[in-house]
């Protein structure tokens, strides 16, 4: 439950956006959402769809861009991208080093919208 | 009739608004040199017995309340005012985190002025309460030892976000798997920097040191902002 707020956060940004470029409609509203966060795409949607009825947004179709992890290993300083599953695994490609820390993948925001 | 579709540029993060308030919150707490501990973990991890603990330990040193953050019981608050420490109950009515806005009316209901330290005591969980900043100047995320050591996995935006973390119940060590060593390791993926302590606050253990921390904590950024040009000094 908690896209709720998030979702409730959304709607308002684009509904804002909509407002101050007298759009009519919102088709498409694209998202980024960082590595770390545990959005679910479903849920938003779900959520959106039942909070935007009877806005210029009503029916607008939530796009996810997900970041994928990453790393900076400590060794050796480089940076490199791994998947969710390999948090505790991944070895820098580099060096082979395990000591690597996440960089980021905390941010979510709405990119843009697709409107008329 | 219009059939065109623009694509309108926002690059805008989510939940902005609570980050403002929150931001507007911190400005206000350190005019009146308040220093605010948001205190997140899962239900049962030892949230209030924490609280309690560290104001047993540092109630000489500074002056102390706790809000207490509840979906809808008074139960927190009830053991916390039962130590005569002054308390404020909120209730959030099903929602599963604390928001700037509700920090802000439990604020409202507090004697700032007379306050060094004020603790936050979240809602019991590990998602929710992470994307919502309170206004705090630290936020301490706490894990119990029978919860395993596999959190920073499971959860690891929490990990990622917070600046100090307590294991508590090193008492029980014994009966269950937590591995310490591996739970380290797991956060430093995460979290290079955030100390984490272990501590019992059933037999006492390790609260000195993690009391200690904070009081150093809550002190440096008194003097920091006494330094400040629109600071308070001379307090």
């Amino acid at each position: 439950m908690h896209e709720l707020p998030v979702t409730r956060s959304i709607l308002g940004i684009v509904l804002k956006h909509a407002e101050s470029n007298g759009v009519e409609r919102v088709h498409t509203i694209d998202l980024s959402i960082g590595a770390l966060s545990d959005l679910e795409s479903e849920w938003l949607q779900d959520y959106f769809d039942h909070l935007s009825r009877g806005t210029v947004a009503e029916g607008a179709k939530l796009r996810v861009q997900r970041s994928s992890l990453k790393f900076r290993c400590e060794a050796c300083a480089q940076e490199f991208t791994a998947a969710r599953e390999e948090l505790a695994g991944a070895l820098c490609p580099g060096c082979g080093s395990r000591d690597a820390a996440v960089v980021g993948g905390t941010g979510y925001r709405v990119e843009s919208m697709e409107a008329e | 009739m219009k059939s065109d579709l623009t694509l309108i540029n926002i690059r805008e993060e989510i939940l902005s608004e609570n980050k403002e308030l929150a931001d507007q919150l911190r400005v206000r707490l350190r005019e009146r040199q308040v220093y605010l501990v948001n205190l997140m973990s899962a239900p049962g991890s030892g949230k209030t017995s924490l609280i309690l603990r560290t104001v047993a330990a540092l109630r000489e040193a500074f002056r102390i309340a706790v809000i207490e953050g509840d979906v809808d019981s008074a139960v927190d608050a009830e053991r916390v005012a039962a130590e005569e420490i002054p308390a404020v109950q909120i209730k959030t009515g099903g929602s599963c985190h604390l928001t700037a806005a509700m920090v802000e009316k439990g604020l409202a209901a507090l004697p700032l002025d007379s306050l060094d330290l004020l603790f936050l005591e979240n809602i019991g969980n590990l998602i929710c309460p992470v994307g919502s900043d309170t206004g705090a100047n630290l936020n301490v995320a706490l894990v119990s030892i029978p919860e395993g050591d596999d959190k920073p996995l499971k959860y690891p935006k929490i990990f990622k976000t917070s600046d100090a973390f307590v294991v508590n119940k090193t008492d029980v060590q014994a009966y269950f798997d937590f591995d310490l060593e591996a739970f380290r390791s797991r956060v430093r993926r995460l979290n290079r920097d955030a100390p984490i302590f272990e501590v019992s606050c059933k037999t006492g253990e390790g609260l000195d040191v993690w009391s200690a921390w904070l009081a150093e904590r809550v002190r440096t950024e008194f003097r920091v902002a006494a330094t400040q040009p629109d600071g308070l000094a001379g307090r």
